[in-house]
């Protein structure tokens, strides 16, 4: 236990402290949420109809950009051996490197998507469910891109190959989660949506895991 | 018998001789299923002529899910015992499986605007499957990734199974979910529900394209093979002959294991 | 003739079908010539430096 909570906050102390993480992610999140109504036009109307969709895809697209990181400098340094090595199961490292992640990058989208929300004009009832549809599928896109982060590790041009991997992947948790805002604009049961997200991520958590140390075991064989 | 056809040169042998016969073959089953499916076959009574594209747009699915099966296993005995040819084997089938989820999609289109006056909808079945279209080309790009191509080879291999999740996606698709696309009429419980003058050209399809794959796998492995010796001679080419041979005295090279 | 301006127009569905028949040529086809040319190439390839390999020995 003491390993997995060290790691964690080892990791969570690396994201932060480069600050390139949090700040780029956040930063691409806003661009690319900003650049939709610059594109689309400004009309009120159609950017409700559509808003719930942008900020999730430009969430999705925001996660992608630091996922090659997670594994990487420990690939290249050799702490990937140590830590297949060590007591902690590799599982559960990964598990731990996921929760940094998702803190260092998944919450922080997250807490800001209500502010970006005002920008795209969403009805106020439509915010909460935006918010809470992030937080549950926030961490099932870190577990999910976990897997495809530990496939490409030294691959050439790992960036590309990542994103063709992991978007696919990160259909189900898109379709749910801005499934759900929709649902609640149009009035009908929010809950459904919020129920299967839940269970996507809980999916994720039992699965990926167990994938992504599979990766890294062939990854430094 | 897997473990007989393990040797590589073995393989090599086998397969010249297997398939100049499977080509042939599926040429032949080929002609004949195109026959039935263009002359023979009677038109519906509710979609007319446009339900000849049927003989090609269901057989190509089924090759579709096959074949990405018979990646994920191949990847699991690659994994699991260390097959020499698996991984060879999964390599050679990607595009095959590809190509055949391309023509599924696109037959469907052709037949889905006459049909249901649309080219495209965003209904599970054909989502489902469009999904496996592209993990078929992340498949591709992931083992083409790595210089090392035992490395690709593994990682991919991981990847198949990660991917399998999407099979009973999409077989099971149309009953989950209301959607557009019709259910099955021949894989279901209870035994094909279609005419037999409609199932015998999609059966005689189904075994054209099979032998298709066949023949295009052992092309395949076999040209992965080749390249894999002309590799590891390039490897040894720079090195004088006495030194390559106490070299390969002390660590023997086998050319064509991954 | 009619019988063949009635195949080939099948009932009126001729825009879809032969394109999708036609499709599925180019696609299957094009990949067997495909790996047919890869074959060829390795194949000759490998002669190439078998013989090398051999000449220098």
């Amino acid at each position: 236990m003491a390993a997995f909570t060290g790691l964690f906050r080892r990791d969570l102390r690396l994201a932060l402290r480069q600050g390139g993480d949090t700040g780029l992610v956040l930063g691409f999140f806003v661009l690319a949420v900003v650049l939709f109504p610059l594109g689309i036009g400004p009309e009120p109307a159609i950017l409700q109809r559509i808003g719930a969709g942008i900020v999730w895809v430009a969430a999705l697209l925001a996660a992608l950009l630091s996922l090659d990181r997670l594994f990487e400098a420990d690939y290249q340094d050799g702490g990937l051996e140590l830590l297949a090595l060590s007591s902690l199961p590799l599982e559960l490292a990964v598990l731990a490197k996921c929760a940094a992640h998702w803190v260092a990058t998944g919450l922080p989208l997250a807490l800001i998507s209500p502010f970006l929300a005002l920008l795209l004009d969403l009805e106020p009832a439509a915010i909460p469910v935006l918010l809470v549809s992030l937080l549950l599928g926030t961490p099932a896109l870190s577990l999910i891109g976990s897997v495809a982060a530990a496939l490409t590790l030294g691959a050439r041009r790992q960036g590309v190959v990542l994103s063709i991997l992991v978007l696919p992947l990160y259909v189900p948790p898109l379709v749910f989660g801005a499934g759900s805002v929709e649902a609640s604009a149009a009035g009908v049961g929010v809950r459904a949506y919020l129920l299967i997200l839940a269970a996507l991520t809980l999916a994720a958590l039992a699965f990926c895991p167990w994938a992504s140390a599979a990766a890294l075991r062939q990854a430094i064989e | 018998m897997i473990n007989w056809l393990a040797n590589p040169a073995r393989f090599m042998r086998l397969s010249g001789w297997a398939l100049r016969w499977c080509a042939w073959a599926a040429v032949a089953v080929l002609a004949v299923g195109l026959y039935l499916s263009l002359v023979a076959a009677p038109p519906d009574y509710q979609q007319g002529e446009s339900v000849r594209i049927m003989f090609i747009h269901v057989p190509a699915a089924w090759m579709a899910l096959s074949v990405y099966l018979f990646i994920a296993v191949a990847s699991a005995v690659a994994l699991v015992w260390r097959h020499p040819l698996a991984e060879i084997a999964a390599r050679a089938a990607a595009p095959i499986g590809a190509a055949f989820t391309f023509v599924c999609l696109a037959t469907g289109s052709l037949w889905g605007r006459p049909m249901w006056g649309a080219w495209w909808v965003w209904d599970a079945r054909l989502t489902s499957v469009l999904i496996l279209l592209f993990l078929y080309l992340g498949y591709i790009a992931l083992v083409n990734a790595f210089d090392d191509p035992s490395r690709g080879g593994r990682a991919g291999s991981v990847l198949a199974l990660v991917g399998v999740v999407n099979l009973p996606i999409i077989k099971f698709s149309v009953d989950w979910w209301n959607t557009l696309h019709q259910p099955a009429s021949v894989m279901r419980v209870g035994g094909p529900r279609i005419d037999i003058s409609l199932l015998v050209p999609l059966l005689v399809m189904a075994a054209g394209f099979s032998l298709l794959f066949l023949t295009l796998l052992m092309l395949r492995m076999r040209t992965i093979l080749n390249e894999r010796k002309a590799m590891a001679l390039r490897l040894n080419a720079g090195t004088a002959p006495a030194a390559r041979s106490v070299r390969e005295r002390a660590a023997p090279v086998h050319p064509a294991v991954p | 003739m009619g019988g063949i301006g009635a195949f080939l127009a099948m009932g009126g569905y001729a825009g879809f079908v032969w394109p999708a028949y036609g499709v599925a040529f180019v696609v299957l086809a094009g990949l067997a010539a495909h790996s047919a040319w890869r074959y060829r190439q390795s194949a000759v390839t490998l002669d190439r430096l078998q013989q090398a390999h051999g000449a220098k020995r």
